[in-house]
């Protein structure tokens, strides 16, 4: 379980994140949403400690971030973050490959070898496989970058605005594939999302966000309501119910 | 005439300054940099400068050959993680400023050599200004043997290193993500760097842009990210560069030319047209 606790964060005084209490429910796909500049990419980075919080304390099962060992939380948890540039110049295929190290550590067996290429099929990345990421369009570069993350296979997958340049068949593809993840190999997906309306659809948790606190935590109907909507994003919508899912008329 | 020792000293000084640069642009994440660019090579010469200057001629002369070069790159080491682990820690996306401020670093230290160089009795002075130009024609191959030493040791553990040389240059964030430590890695990175730096410039002076050149074209015929293969080539490339190039210069051109002109003319060249391509995209 994730579990963030009286979780502070502050960059040269400014507070970003303040206070922060939040258990991630197991097995299921949380989307965090909130507008521009609440704090998730921030809180994503505290969890998978590419940022280390000034307080607090985070927990991924019996490892404490900040304690524990690197490698062992690389086995654990992955992150895709919100923006993705490579100093290296990468083929798709290696990119993916990253994704098995630190499984192997670097020396890749028949198995990791296996994972990648199911990777790379999984997103239909096939035909992009010995393509350059500099060539690539930016959905099929995002698409690869879940790929590697997909590769890297660990209980918890923290995901940063994947559907940013997806069209919709691969968003509409993404998200039902998280959806099983969680329930065929029972993995704990956090998922920033910046459309409410693939939160409603495919999230079956949601963590409201604003100004660097949670405002709101519980399933898409708890949390999407027209008054949630209206103080968190500072816009009147329309929130209707559909087939038992709110959406968000926009 | 071409000795032995002569090629031998070639050799671990394009060893050592391809590597370097590799390691360089790994933990800099940026690909048209290198430790020369940096200022590192003008580092060690100002370190050797200052001890001259504040032990004088006579006795500095008289020192152990070896003593010096050991005393110099441990000061090299402490200079280098001082000035530099700061530097990339702010610096991982911003190819400009580090440029900037290695430019201003290296014009820094020679100022200050040049500076000292004339202050000091113009006697003392000709034990300095053999290591403040690039030299192949004249090596001090006294230091060849202790320079091979420390060199094949450096090689054996970066080599060692290759695969996490691999995920530290995907940048800090998926270096986290797959479990390395980046900070760590480049503490030790500089290091390493320090001291490849202090074996080819105590060997040959500093070179400004023969590991730019060298590791771009390995870059070329060798398009991995995997430092298995990069380290390989870039050595290759590099022993090819320089005992090829000195070998043309003394049969062809009959040394009219310095081998160190010609090459930092040609990776001058290659710096700006990177820097310019940059720029634009
Ligand atoms: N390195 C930084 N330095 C200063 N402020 C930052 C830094 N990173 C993020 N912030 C600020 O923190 C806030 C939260 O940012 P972020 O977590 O990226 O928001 P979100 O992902 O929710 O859009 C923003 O106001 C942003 O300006
Ligand atoms: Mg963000």
């Amino acid at each position: 379980m994730i579990r963030v606790q009286n979780t502070s964060y502050a960059v040269s005084g400014t507070t970003i994140l303040s206070d922060i209490n939040l258990e991630i429910t197991q097995g299921v796909v949380t989307a965090l949403v909130g507008p521009n500049g609440a704090g998730k990419s921030t809180l994503l980075s505290l969890i998978a400690r590419i940022n280390k919080a000034q307080s607090g304390q985070i927990t991924v099962d019996d490892l404490t971030i900040g304690d524990c060992d690197d490698r062992d939380l690389a086995l654990r948890l992955s992150i895709l973050t919100q923006d993705n540039t490579m100093g290296a110049r990468l083929t798709v295929r290696d990119l993916v490959s990253f994704g098995r190290y630190p499984h192997h550590r670097g020396r890749a067996t028949a198995d990791d070898l296996a994972t990648i290429e199911t990777a790379i099929d999984r997103f239909d990345l096939t035909e992009l496989a010995d393509r350059y990421l500099d060539d690539l369009s930016g959905g099929q570069k995002q698409r690869a970058f879940i790929a590697m993350t997909f590769a890297q296979n660990t209980d918890y997958i923290l995901l940063d605005e994947p559907l940013n340049n997806l069209d919709i068949a691969a968003s509409r593809h993404l998200m039902p594939l998280l959806h099983d993840l969680c329930a065929d190999q029972g993995k704990t997906i956090i998922v920033v999302l910046h459309d409410l309306n693939y939160a409603a659809r495919y999230a079956d948790q949601l963590v409201m966000m604003r100004d660097g606190q949670v405002v709101a935590q519980g399933t898409p109907k708890e949390v999407l309501t027209a008054q949630n909507v209206s103080d968190v994003f500072q816009t009147e919508a329309d929130v209707r119910i559909i087939d038992g899912r709110p959406m968000v008329i926009v | 005439m071409f000795r032995g020792s002569k090629l031998l000293s070639l050799i671990v000084v394009a060893l050592a300054v391809s590597t370097s640069t590799l390691l360089f642009q790994t933990v800099s994440g940026n690909q048209i940099i290198a430790p020369s660019i940096m200022g590192f090579d003008a580092l060690y010469v100002l370190l050797l400068t200052c001890a001259v200057y504040f032990l004088g001629g006579a006795t500095f002369s008289v020192l152990p050959e070896m003593t010096v070069f050991a005393v110099t790159m441990a000061v090299m080491i402490v200079a280098s993680l001082a000035l530099f682990s700061t530097l990339l820690g702010a610096a991982q996306n911003d190819v400009m400023r580090l440029i900037l401020t290695g430019v201003i670093f290296a014009t820094l230290f020679r100022s200050i050599t040049s500076f000292f160089q004339r202050i000091i009795d113009p006697n003392e002075y000709a034990v300095i200004a053999a290591n403040s130009y690039a030299r192949f024609n004249r090596i001090e191959t006294d230091l060849l043997w202790i320079a091979m030493a420390v060199l094949v040791a450096t090689v054996v553990v970066v080599w060692r290193m290759r695969h996490r040389l691999d995920v530290i240059s995907l940048g800090y964030a998926q270096a986290v993500n797959l479990g390395e430590d980046p900070r760590r890695a480049t503490f030790w990175i500089l290091c390493l760097i320090a001291i490849f730096v202090s074996v080819s410039t105590a060997l040959v002076g500093p070179v400004v842009f023969l590991g730019l050149i060298v590791v771009s074209v390995a870059r070329l015929v060798t398009p991995t990210p995997h430092h298995s293969v990069l380290l390989i080539s870039s050595a290759l490339v590099g022993a090819i560069t320089l005992v090829g190039g000195q070998l043309l210069m003394e049969r062809v051109f009959a040394l009219t030319t310095p081998l160190s002109v010609v090459i930092d003319f040609v990776g001058g060249c290659v710096f700006l047209i990177f820097l310019l391509k940059g720029i634009r995209r």
